[in-house]
């Protein structure tokens, strides 16, 4: 495999006194995909809003792509620029269409011309298989579809990488397999993902690595055979026996 | 039920379509089910039946069956001369008209008002129209020509410079105040027990204000030779297009995508000149008319539509400042929303108009209408301000998040989606105020503006004019007029918010 892609070293972060990462080191390849998962409150979202910054952290340092963002989150603008976002609750924008959602940043950050940029929105909103909705508000569709705009509008950046946090949480259980189709369809690509999510039959098919977060720390990573089959930690054991029945 | 009660049926007729009972449908059944459907609301019919009797009739027999239409004086207007109870005096309205919509302007300059009215009327309503075009070039004539265009209009006078003598204007100023605070220093540290110190920094300052006389003297010294031409409107025009046209060009983009920028200033520079040619702005212009000659509702929709403009940026700024995470502009903002907002309207007025002039510098004035109108533009900005926090605060954190995710600054994430969404929430509150700012203006005739109300009031002691119903028929024609451009912006903002919340309705 290639050098690392995103590179996280001994990053350490406080919400006031208490202290919700502690010491992770993460190293992701060019092409890999690392589902993150573990108990709420683990800290499993926080560690992927630091990597685009969302969250500031107090001590360590994140390289994205040779970019290094440190404690004083310089060059946030180009890390952001190179990493693509999809949230559990979509945060579409409810005042554009479907379109304008996608077209928005390529126009605004990129300085792409209207019509390219709405050449390329179009192209990915058929890969997400809604091209005909381009033209409606996002309160007019169902959570399913505003997750897979959502994606297609992360996309339409040309992110080198893509965090997903927890993207299928806010669906009904219907709307699921189709956000997580795209995404594995985004796998099958070879994009970049990290992904934190409950979905363990998703973590089984597409993850080339699951991390186990407990109590804002990494208590294991291993191969999805690995981990589901021999876990080695007590911890992850508990886990693994409370959600897989 | 014979036919039901077995347990198989095969219908043979087929019922034919007949109208619905006349008692449930059309006026009849509208009255019965709407208006006298239980005893309660036969009750309030009734009420309201009394109320609308009691006021409708009243109100239309003063103002149309009793009114008297014509007459040249108050003669006209009296019970004994007409042979009833006269309502309204409409001729009287008909004969102060002209007071009431430019007070004292000078009748031979009327045009320049009648003509400002068009220009504002040409401008604002294909604004205000969505299906139109070109809102952008519309925006920007109407937002920043149309007010200069007015004010020489209006007020008359021409220009002795342009952008380079200004430019060098205010530098000069802004030097001579550095070097003059330096000189202060100086003198305090002559006699203060800390003496080194302040000589130490009035030298140091009148120092700093010395270099900068010298980086500033050669557009100084441009700026003196262009007014010692001829010329010098259009010498410096010519310079000052020439330079903010290639600041204009090199911005776009230089030789690669430079030339649209450079054109467009260019057009603006032509069109500029057009407009200081036409209005003779480069000698003298139009003859000059003191503010305090405006009146009437001249006075009341440039007070008006200036505070309506202006307050609505000073909110945002405001709001966004209340919500900034830098302590001193937060501290700033709330300090200034809440200090104008615990003090009357009123007070803002006398204050602006008769305290400010002691505070400035002798030489130094403000036209009492200028006054009047930054006082009202920050008293009404800081209610828009909570106006618009109230919107902003109703944005989800995700929003921004979203926003900044896709890498976005600060800047576009506020203006392309939290504004938009904010703005959106709070459209009834923001046409709120501008409606009460619109009634508000009838405060400046306590500071001596005379407004559409001032004038009218000046109008009721014209002994011409003096009959019982005067200041009834001067009220209700102040109050249409009021209510006309209220009701107006009233609906407009439904219009508005009903056509920008299109993603609200499923």
């Amino acid at each position: 495999m290639s050098d690392p892609i995103v590179k996280i070293s001994g990053l350490n972060k406080w919400y006031g006194e208490f202290h919700v990462l502690r010491d992770i080191d993460l190293e992701v390849r060019k092409g890999e995909r690392i589902v993150i998962c573990g108990p709420s409150g683990s800290g499993k979202s926080t560690l992927i809003r630091c990597i685009n910054a969302l969250e500031e952290f107090q001590e360590g340092e994140i390289v994205v792509d040779g970019i290094e963002l440190g404690p004083n989150l310089k060059h946030i603008d180009a890390v952001r620029r190179e990493v693509g976002m999809v949230f559990q609750s979509f945060n579409l924008f409810p005042h554009l269409t479907v379109l304008d959602n996608c077209t928005l940043a390529p126009i605004w950050v990129r300085n792409i011309p209207k019509r390219d940029a709405e050449a390329t929105a179009m192209k990915f909103l058929e890969r997400v298989k809604i091209p005909h909705q381009a033209n409606k508000f996002p309160g007019q569709m169902s959570g399913g579809q505003q997750q897979r705009v959502a994606i297609a509008r992360a996309l339409t950046m040309n992110p080198k990488v893509m965090l997903f946090d927890e993207p299928t949480s806010a669906l009904d259980p219907e709307m699921v397999k189709e956000v997580l189709d795209t995404m594995v369809d985004l796998a099958e690509e070879g994009m970049t993902m990290l992904v934190v999510t409950h979905e363990m039959g998703f973590a089984r098919e597409v993850a080339n690595r699951v991390v186990f977060m407990d109590a804002g720390q990494i208590i294991e990573a291993n191969t999805p055979n690995e981990f589901f089959a021999s876990p080695q930690h007590a911890r992850t054991k508990l886990f693994l026996s409370q959600i897989l029945r | 039920m014979t036919d039901i009660a077995s347990s198989s049926f095969v219908r043979h007729d087929l019922v034919s379509e007949r109208p619905a009972p006349v008692k449930t449908t059309g006026f009849i059944g509208w009255v019965r089910t709407r208006l006298f459907n239980s005893p309660t609301n036969i009750l309030l019919t009734i009420l309201g039946a009394l109320l609308l009797w009691f006021t409708i009739i009243p109100s239309v027999r003063f103002l149309m069956v009793d009114a008297v239409w014509s007459g040249s004086d108050r003669t006209a207007c009296l019970s004994e001369n007409a042979g009833f109870a006269v309502g309204a005096c409409w001729p009287y309205i008909q004969a102060k008209l002209p007071q009431l919509i430019y007070g004292f302007y000078p009748e031979a300059e009327r045009w320049r008002v009648n003509l400002t009215f068009v220009l504002a009327a040409v401008l604002l309503v294909p604004l205000l129209v969505p299906r139109l075009p070109a809102k952008g070039l519309n925006a920007g004539l109407f937002f920043f020509a149309f007010p200069v265009v007015a004010f020489f209009l209006l007020h008359g006078g021409g220009i002795k410079g342009f952008g380079l003598s200004w430019t060098a204007g205010l530098l000069e100023l802004f030097d001579e105040s550095i070097i003059g605070a330096g000189n202060v220093l100086l003198n305090l540290s002559k006699t203060s027990a800390v003496a080194p110190l302040l000589w130490a920094a009035g030298n140091l300052i009148v120092l700093i204000g010395t270099a900068i006389h010298w980086l500033v003297f050669p557009l100084i010294w441009l700026r003196d030779q262009i007014q010692d031409s001829g010329q010098s409107v259009w010498v410096d025009f010519a310079v000052t297009t020439v330079v903010v046209c290639l600041i204009a060009f090199f911005l776009g983009g230089g030789l690669r995508t430079g030339w649209r920028a450079l054109a467009s200033s260019f057009a603006t520079f032509v069109a500029i000149a057009i407009v200081i040619k036409l209005m003779g702005l480069d000698h003298g212009g139009l003859p000059i008319v003191l503010t305090n000659l405006w009146g009437g509702l001249l006075v009341t929709l440039v007070v008006s539509v200036t505070g309506i403009v202006t307050s609505l940026p000073i909110g945002i700024a405001l709001a966004l400042g209340r919500r900034s995470t830098i302590p001193l502009i937060r501290i700033f903002s709330i300090a200034f929303i809440e200090f104008w907002r615990g003090v009357p309207l009123i007070t803002v007025l006398f204050f602006a108009t008769y305290m400010l002039p002691l505070f400035l510098p002798g030489n130094f004035t403000v036209d009492g209408l200028v006054r009047a109108l930054i006082g009202i533009a920050l008293f009404t900005g800081a209610y828009q301000a909570e106006n618009v926090r109230g919107g902003l605060a109703a944005i989800p954190r995700g929003q921004g998040e979203a926003a900044a995710a896709l890498g976005l600054s600060w800047w576009k994430t506020t203006s392309l989606i939290v504004l938009p969404q904010a703005l959106r929430h709070v459209i009834p509150n923001l046409v709120n105020s501008f409606i009460s700012l619109f009634k508000d203006t009838s405060l400046v005739s306590i500071v001596a503006l005379f407004d559409l109300l001032g004038s009218l009031r000046a109008s009721f002691s014209d002994p011409k004019w003096s009959t019982p119903s005067t200041a009834f028929t001067g009220f209700a024609f102040a109050g249409i007029i009021y209510f006309i451009f209220c009701f107006g912006m009233s609906r407009y903002s439904l219009f508005v918010e009903h056509r920008l919340n299109a993603h609200r309705r499923n």
